[in-house]
């Protein structure tokens, strides 16, 4: 077990609550050899890209990278469904020799006209990054000879680290967002309606938070990027308020907006009941009160009474027992320790992807003593700290829940491809069943006792 | 058979993926063996995550993390110390180094890098397999077989003449591996099996874990390969310069039997033939009963067979197998796309496909949408292949019988037995119930469109059925 901890420099990484938070290094590069649960710039500028309903997703680069990100997030569509392709150059020997731009265009040229799309986004990968392939000309080319927007995508996959991909897709957003017309550009924050961002619309979440701002009286322009639609971003400038959900790809992009068009941004977070009722408060008194603010107590009250018998219900099977959480976003960890509390578990190791500095140390303020929280964490660290501090359960995605199960521990699913809404009070209902689910499945008793057949 | 190469400049929705994700797995089939990818670090992470989904097993892989710094001054030093890390944390016997496009394209070497490192650090037991798979030169099946090669030739020694036979596994389920095994016991017959995830990527659960997976092809027995009687590849579609085999007949001498896998009646017959004249050995009673049960399975299901039109897509091995079982039961090959195949295995599904009564396309270097495209105008009705093809079910109402890698939507990837008579019958099981399960799903709405000619037209026809 002690080897768990022999890479030179992961110590910086990791700390207890109790000790100084501010020490903690995080948003750094991976270190070599370290098992890092971590994906690239290309994926990090895709996964926040991807949910644009009507966009064409262009892979410019090998097979694979648009091979692992096919239809990669369970994200929703009210409308198209072109997002659900997975397009790419499939460049090849001959290619990365002689240039890709030729065959970059050639693409742009068939895919257009065999959907006519209004938007393409060009992602770049390692390769076009080494090769120097222009994709701003192609694209500007493209563009002309089409009528349409083209955007390249800079998420070359070495170039820094995943966050440096949510980097890359703010900066195709702001480009595609900023107004077209100065008749446009004169509606920037006159609209009543906000902006929702940070939201995938996986299993449909962005669309129970449109239904309760709704219901309260808040209209939601668009969402960033959850069931976004080419024609709904470019009036995104209209919108009075951003509010910010997944603040790890999204901060970026709302402080430009912000700076820009002089929209302001409000955190919010809509994981488990206390966050989801906060925020609705929040944003009701941002966009006025009065009106609002009642409609919102009246929302929260009604939700409230609906599900909070529930939630105790199983609040009384799972008291007492212990998580741990390693997921990719500061925001998605913070809320998921409150999201815990309400139902009794406490959170004794926690850890984020891609988590920065003033998320950890909100994380820090609000774990007991003794918690373990790291940053970028490998699968030997993760083993190490669930069994030292005796979690019952880990919260990850996919290649981490493998790992939970060996060790004999229940797993929660908050990962991109989810089939159930995890957020606003009916998620709230959906995650505690789930963690019941896991903690409390006649499997544990099974794989916990007997097998010593000849004994 | 009509051969199409799509003339295309853009690939709509992959139907395979790249090399190095291929060679992670013969690497994972190797006792106390560990992975390292040298690229930047989604590569690795990617894979991990495809191949954690499929088997549901912790997938640890290491990458070098590459960055800007490393990609314009070489990632030596990167290399250096993920290797020294791993060794740290796991504590390998074997450490496979597979390159990315972005390492080939810098021109990383290595193989000189993982020479340099074992002679700074003094290492003389540990072993390092330098495997070049850039992601624009192949497929993962590319990969597959290239990692294989790379393995024999890093552990090959000249060794005495043994009884034992090689036997070298395609991209097979861990299932698979396991019947296999059996097949072999049946006829106890010696053999070094190579890979050999059976253990690695299905792991019992036990209350003690361990971070290397007990089990894989034991280094040992990789080193004597060399002096083994015969060595049966399951690789007909493999080129020459990637087949381990071929490597073990032109450098030791060890006579190479290339077979494809054992799915199917001629298939598993032409592989356990194939050992009894290698080893003298009969095939025993139990092995020709389940022969004949699968031949019984085949008579009782050949009507419902009959009806079958298949397009078959993944890795060209797995697609020749299934090619096969499809040509010997009636279910006739429609669409067959096999991502990658060279020309000598196109010249084999030209020789099999000729053996069908009905036109056929064989696709190289397709996509998802053109096999779409292919099978709805030819009128398939089942799909076989791994579960992206699942795109085939919801946009143009194909069911997919879910086989070979990756299975990523449903769960038991890695317990999908097809191999030997046993095997077969269960595949086919799946496949006849899979045609059988749309038929009695619709023919009461078919057969009342067709036939019941609007009489009753007042009432919904809903309530009519």
């Amino acid at each position: 077990m002690a080897q768990a901890l022999a890479i030179d420099g992961r110590q910086d990484f990791i700390t207890t609550k109790g000790r100084q938070i501010s020490r903690l290094k995080c948003d750094d590069d991976s270190i070599a050899g370290a098992v890092s649960q971590r994906a690239c710039v290309y994926c990090g500028a895709r996964v926040v890209l991807n949910p644009i309903t009507d966009a064409i997703h262009l892979v410019h680069g090998p097979i694979g990278c648009a091979s692992y990100t096919w239809d990669i997030r369970g994200s929703l569509t009210s409308g198209a469904d072109l997002y659900r392709n997975s397009f790419s150059t499939d460049l090849k020997e001959r290619d990365i020799i002689f240039g890709g731009e030729k065959k970059l265009a050639a693409a742009i040229d068939e895919l257009v006209a065999k959907y006519s799309p209004k938007l393409v986004f060009i992602y770049s990968t390692c390769i076009v990054g080494v090769i120097g392939d222009d994709l701003e000309a192609v694209a500007k080319a493209a563009a002309n000879r089409h009528g349409i927007e083209v955007i390249p995508v800079q998420s070359s996959g070495f170039a820094g680290n995943k966050a440096a991909g949510y980097r890359a897709a703010c900066d195709a957003l702001f480009r595609l967002t900023a107004p077209a017309t100065p008749a446009e550009a004169a509606l920037a924050g006159k609209d009543r309606s906000i902006n929702y961002l940070g939201d995938f619309n996986l299993a449909g979440e962005a669309w129970i938070i449109r239904d309760y701002l709704a219901q309260i009286g808040v209209d939601v322009n668009v969402v960033f990027t959850g069931d976004a639609s080419y024609g709904e971003l470019k009036k995104a400038t209209r919108a009075r308020l951003n509010i910010m959900q997944c603040a790890g790809s999204m901060a970026y992009l709302a402080s430009q907006l912000e700076e820009t068009y002089g929209i302001p941004y409000m955190r919010v977070s809509f994981l488990g009941l206390a966050d989801t009722a906060d925020s609705l408060r929040r944003i009701a008194a941002a966009m006025g009160g009065g009106d609002l603010s009642r409609r919102a107590e009246e929302l929260i009250a009604r939700e409230t009474a609906a599900v909070q018998p529930v939630i105790d219900s199983y609040r009384a099977k799972l008291a007492g027992k212990k998580a741990a959480v390693y997921v990719g976003g500061g925001f998605k960890a913070i809320s998921l320790i409150k999201q815990f509390r309400e139902l009794g578990i406490e959170v004794v190791m926690v850890g984020t992807q891609t988590g920065r500095k003033d998320e950890y140390e909100t994380i820090d303020s609000l774990v007991a003593d003794g918690t373990v929280i790291l940053d970028d964490a490998n699968p030997a660290e993760l083993e190490k700290f669930m069994a030292e501090k005796g979690a019952d359960l880990l919260v990850g995605g996919v290649k981490e829940r493998p790992l939970a199960y060996k060790l004999g521990r229940a797993f929660i699913d908050h990962n991109h491809d989810r089939k159930h809404p995890l957020s606003g009070f009916a998620g709230a209902v959906n995650f505690a069943a789930e963690v019941y689910s896991t903690l409390c499945s006649p499997v544990w008793r099974q794989a916990k006792t007997g097998g010593d057949l000849n004994g | 058979m009509a051969e199409l190469q799509a003339a295309k400049s853009v690939s709509e929705n992959p139907c395979h993926m790249c090399m190095p994700i291929g060679g992670i797995l013969p690497l994972k089939g190797v006792e106390g063996s560990m992975v390292l990818i040298h690229g930047s670090q989604g590569c690795s992470t990617y894979m991990r995550r495809t191949i954690a989904e499929h088997f549901n097993e912790p997938v640890d892989v290491a990458s070098s993390a590459l960055n800007e710094k490393g990609t314009v001054y070489g990632g030596g030093e990167n290399l250096k110390q993920a290797l020294d890390n791993i060794r740290k944390v796991y504590n390998p016997r074997l450490i496979g180094i597979l390159t990315t496009c972005l390492a080939e394209t810098i021109g990383e070497d290595i193989e000189r890098m993982a020479a340099e490192y074992l002679a700074e650090r003094g290492l003389t037991d540990l072993v390092v397999v330098p495997v070049n798979t850039p992601g624009y030169g192949g497929s993962q099946a590319d990969g597959y077989y290239l990692a294989l090669r790379q393995i024999v030739a890093a552990l090959a020694v000249p060794t005495s003449r043994h009884d034992k036979i090689n036997i070298i596994a395609a991209n097979v389920s861990p299932a698979d591996i396991r019947e296999i095994k059996r097949l072999l016991a049946a006829m106890d017959i010696e053999y070094t099996l190579l890979p050999d995830f059976a253990d690695t990527l299905d792991r019992p659960y036990e209350e003690k874990y361990t971070r290397m997976a007990p089990g894989g092809t034991p280094l040992t027995d990789i080193r004597a390969m060399t002096g083994a009687a015969a060595t049966i590849e399951m690789g007909v579609t493999v080129p020459p310069a990637i087949s381990p085999g071929q490597l073990l007949a032109d450098e030791y001498g060890v006579a190479l039997h290339r077979l494809p896998i054992p799915v199917g009646v001629a298939a598993t017959d032409l592989f356990l033939r194939t050992l009894r004249e290698i080893t003298g050995r009969k095939v025993p009673d139990d092995l020709l009963a389940e022969r004949g049960r699968l031949l019984d399975a085949m008579i009782d299901s050949h009507k419902h067979n009959f009806a079958g039109r298949s397009t078959i897509f993944g890795e060209p091995e797995m697609v020749y197998a299934v090619t096969r079982i499809c040509l010997e039961n009636g279910i006739w090959p429609t669409v067959v796309a096999a991502g990658g195949a060279g020309d000598a295995a196109v010249s084999l599904f030209r020789a099999a496909l000729a053996g069908s009564p009905e036109p056929s396309y064989f696709l190289r270097e397709t996509d998802f949408s053109e096999i779409r495209f292919r099978s709805a105008a030819a009128g398939v009705n089942v799909a076989i292949g791994p579960s992206d093809g699942r795109y085939l079910t919801e946009k143009a109402g194909i069911p997919l019988v879910r086989l070979g890698f990756p299975i990523l939507d449903r769960m038991g990837g890695q317990r999908i037995l097809s191999v030997g008579y046993t095997g077969t019958a269960n595949l086919l099981d799946r496949i006849t119930n899979t045609l059988l399960d749309a038929k009695h799903h619709s023919y009461r709405s078919k057969l009342y469109e067709e036939f019941y000619k609007g009489r009753r037209l007042n009432m919904a026809p809903a309530q009519t059925r």
